[in-house]
């Protein structure tokens, strides 16, 4: 009993975790990069807009009605109709639920299975390392455009399988990330000292390895999460991902090309939602980044 | 050098293996079966078995590896499972809009990138910088086929410069010219965009150097400064990521090519896609795979030509 909580004492001693004071500095940084508080106040905006997209919405977003064929924006429709007569405005915001909920599913699922990977190949090296790490090489050296699209070519589409395929896409980019900062964190003093003092492996891992990345872990998750979005949507362009009449920012610019002449609102706007989304994951990754990683900073 | 270049082109055969390995098991291993897909759910099992056995799908899995192989290396690209017409002629007609199209991005991406991401560094923190690093922000965000969608509505559309739709034809060098503008500047403008932020955030390592300032010291003129003495050290991690962003611009291609209604290896592959045409979506994936191989091959070379560490290992 009392050895375990001596070493538990020892571990808080041995974490560096971030000071008050250093916090204090850190989100000083943050909030002194404009860019970096627009990124986030876009981000928390759009995903309050998506979370309560079935109060906001001024029509169902799958309401038929052939009467409102491709009408252009008036008050009552703000970003015009499309060609069945469905609210531009309303579908817009039902599908960034849609892309806000792959976009941090996959992020979530990537970044755990690339994070695991990197650090059981870092910590562990020899065989289990290059083995690992070669899979990683061979997956980043594909288009990952290409690659999800043809694993969801042979899943088929379904929300759940979007997820899978872009988590697919996620993980060697996390792994190689992780992967070199186990490498050079496993060499430091204080990783040699909780050796010293007896932790075992998962608990070296988990307590001392683990937590002085956080800070690499969440600009790699904005800055993907960024991408996925960015993927999903050029998926369901193609048409792959989630079926019709389920609107996502995708699906509804490549319903809108047949009309890009006469009714260019209907792709335009979407595109617009996917712009300003993945700017915001984009501005808010490197201000993080500059917060986080101070080496970076210029 | 010659070792270099040897050594590099020896490398590309492990590469293509992975590559064609992946393509391999994504469309045997993952759940789902090509036959039952290619016929629908409601295909009689005899069917769906005599389809599986055409296509070889009942061999063992170690078999049927090394037959995709030797048909790859064969150069046999095999035939449509939907209308049995060779894939090699319907790869022959549509590669060259594909080649035409990246190439040409991957010149505007560099041209326009470096030099706009060195004049950032140059005006670090002026307005030419703040602007340049909003505007490569955009361009790292927006999806590339909805830029082009944006440069059709614009240029195609409004200002009827040039032609919006479709590949133009090849003989004409005129006429697949100017088909040619809109989608290479789409992907190119996207390429541009991280270019642009490598190259600026490169330039300003280099330009704190002490070499840097030894060279300003002696009176250089500015000019030469940046363009002889720092860009040179600079363009080193430039090219080693061109090789990267070539690859993403494949991926980006297949969405152009579809907006643009172009002709070309993406819209054969989304068409065969579609069509749960397996055996042409293979040999069209087995095709980009050596897009792939290809564009890390050339980045490379490029890597040591302008790498005077490479050079003098000789």
């Amino acid at each position: 009993m009392n050895a375990v909580a001596s070493l538990r004492d020892r571990d808080a001693l041995l974490r560096s975790a971030p000071t008050r004071s250093q916090r204090r500095r850190m989100w000083d940084t943050f909030v002194g990069n404009r860019a970096a508080v627009v990124g986030l106040g876009l981000a928390v905006a759009i995903t309050l807009l998506s979370i309560f997209a079935p109060l906001l919405a001024s029509h169902d977003p799958l309401a038929q009605d052939g009467a409102g064929r491709l009408k252009p924006p008036d008050d009552l429709f703000r970003l015009g109709r499309d060609a069945f007569g469905r609210d531009v405005l309303s579908r817009i915001l039902y599908a960034g639920r849609i892309s806000l909920v792959i976009g941090t599913a996959s992020v979530l699922l990537g970044g755990t299975v690339g994070t695991l990977m990197g650090l059981v190949a870092g910590y562990s090296g020899g065989k289990l390392e290059s083995l690992l790490m070669r899979a990683v090489d061979v997956l980043m050296a594909f288009p990952s455009l290409l690659l999800g699209l043809t694993v969801l070519a042979v899943l088929g589409p379904g929300l759940e399988k979007v997820i899978l395929a872009i988590g697919l896409l996620l993980s060697p980019p996390f792994a190689r990330v992780v992967h070199g900062a186990t490498l050079s964190l496993k060499e430091q003093e204080f990783v040699s000292a909780a050796r010293a003092v007896g932790a075992g492996h998962l608990r070296l891992m988990r307590l001392h390895i683990l937590p002085n990345m956080v800070g690499e872990i969440v600009v790699l998750v904005s800055v993907w999460t960024a991408s996925a979005i960015r993927v999903e949507a050029s998926l369901s362009f193609i048409g792959l991902g989630i079926s019709p009449p389920t609107p996502t920012w995708g699906n509804m610019i490549r319903d809108g090309t047949t009309h890009l002449i006469n009714a260019p609102w209907l792709s335009v706007f979407p595109g617009l939602a996917i712009l300003l989304t993945v700017l915001a994951f984009n501005l808010l990754g490197d201000g993080l980044r500059d917060v986080l990683d101070p080496k970076l900073q210029q | 050098m010659i070792r270099y270049v040897a050594q590099r082109i020896l490398l590309t055969i492990p590469v293509f293996l992975s590559v064609l390995t992946i393509v391999f098991l994504v469309v045997r291993v993952l759940p789902g079966d090509p036959a039952t897909a290619a016929l629908g759910d409601y295909a009689s099992k005899d069917a769906v078995d005599a389809l599986r056995e055409r296509l070889g799908l009942n061999d063992p899995l170690p078999l049927q590896y090394v037959r995709f192989l030797a048909d790859v290396l064969r150069g046999d690209l095999g035939t449509s499972m939907i209308n049995s017409a060779p894939i090699g002629d319907q790869i022959a007609h549509n590669l060259p809009y594909t080649l035409e199209l990246t190439l040409a991005a991957l010149l505007v991406g560099v041209t326009l990138g470096i030099p706009v991401g060195v004049y950032m560094a140059t005006e670090r923190n002026r307005l030419p910088d703040i602007v340049g690093r909003v505007a490569s922000l955009v361009g790292l965000s927006v999806p590339a086929f909805y830029l082009g969608l944006l440069l059709i509505l614009l240029v195609g559309v409004q200002l009827k410069w040039l032609p919006a739709i479709g590949g133009g034809d090849l003989t004409e060098v005129g006429d697949s010219l100017t088909h040619l503008i809109l989608p290479a500047l789409t992907l190119g403008l996207v390429m541009t965009a991280s270019v642009a932020r490598l190259a600026r955030s490169a330039m300003l390592n280099v330009l704190t150097q002490d070499y840097v300032r030894t060279a300003r010291a002696k009176g250089i003129r500015e000019r030469s400064v940046i363009s002889r003495h720092a860009l040179r050290s600079a363009l080193i991690p430039i090219v080693a990521l061109t090789g990267i962003w070539g690859v993403a611009l494949i991926g980006d291609s297949v969405t152009t090519e579809l907006v643009f209604s172009r002709p070309g290896l993406g819209k054969l592959m989304v068409g065969a896609m579609l069509q749960r045409d397996y055996t042409t979506l293979q040999s069209t994936m087995v095709i980009y795979a050596l897009f792939v191989v290809g564009i890390n091959l050339v980045t490379d070379l490029a890597y040591g030509f302008v790498d005077p560490r490479i050079k003098a290992k000789g």
